[in-house]
């Protein structure tokens, strides 16, 4: 019961608030419903018992994505961003795709549930929860045995990427 | 329990919201916004597998996914700020040069 309360209030929160980042005018306001957003996912995170993620989401996205966001939306300044136009002439484009997408889950959907023979390849083996009791120790286990090179692959993208934002970022390019 | 297809509505709902904010905001650093919303709702999707089937890969791979976004938030940031201090513009159909 707690558990599908939990999931309701965060799942509509995040709704809510992603929808109001992609209309607010202002850039600031929508970084500040951006980290609703994000702080939601994190709960929903915490509601599928994956604490280490809830904790890594609120370190690394509500605490330092967010931040880098707004920094930069104070340095680029707002006064005059706020008298232009904020939407362009594609809302039929984005309707058109977004129809699009949701119609083709729905049809994947619709085909899994009518066919049995598509149920039968799609139906996963269901684990239970209880596998991932010790979430930390378990994703650093797993992290560091069997995702150790994909790791170092990643420390050297966070390494290119730190000299490239340093480099753009300089005064003179 | 809450159903698994339950996640996946809800990931595909921000998943959608994030590309119409692709598609019709004109300010560069609320499409770099609406692109984190779009690797949130995979995430979302990763680790509702990961509890589906009782696995611990899909959260590495969420955590890899964050990992990206960082750094793509940061390139992304440092580039916009470079544009502006030459062109005085973070309007996405204004950027339409490459060289001046």
């Amino acid at each position: 019961m707690i558990d599908k309360v939990l999931f309701y209030f965060f799942a509509g929160l995040a709704v809510v608030s992603a929808i109001l980042v992609v209309t607010r005018r202002n850039a600031v306001h929508s970084a500040i419903f951006l980290i609703t957003a994000l702080l939601a996912t994190a709960g929903i995170f915490l509601q599928l018992r994956a604490e280490f993620l809830f904790i890594v989401q609120i370190i690394l996205y509500v605490g330092g994505i967010m931040v880098l966001f707004i920094f930069v939306i104070m340095l680029v300044n707002l006064d005059v961003a706020l008298h232009q136009v904020q939407f362009n002439r594609q809302t039929w484009v984005a309707g058109i795709l977004a129809l699009a997408l949701g119609a083709q889950v729905a049809l994947a959907f619709r085909l899994v549930q009518k066919n049995p023979q598509g149920s039968e390849i799609l139906r996963l083996p269901r684990g239970s929860a209880a596998q991932l009791a010790p979430n930390t120790e378990l994703v650093g286990r797993t992290l560091f045995q069997n995702y150790m090179l994909p790791f170092e692959i990643a420390s050297i993208l966070l390494l290119v990427a730190m000299i490239g934002a340093v480099v753009m970022a300089k005064r003179k390019v | 329990m809450i159903p698994t297809s339950h996640y996946l509505f809800l990931s595909l709902a921000l998943f959608i919201i994030g590309v119409i904010g692709v598609l019709t905001r004109r300010n560069v650093i609320i499409i770099l916004m609406s692109i984190e919303l779009i690797l949130n709702a995979v995430n979302i999707n990763l680790v509702a597998f990961s509890r589906h089937l009782g696995q611990v890969d899909g959260q590495i791979f969420a955590i890899f996914v964050i990992t990206d976004a960082a750094a793509e938030a940061a390139v992304g940031l440092g580039i916009i700020i470079a544009f502006f201090r030459n062109r005085e513009t973070v309007l996405a159909d204004e950027m339409d040069i490459l060289k001046w």
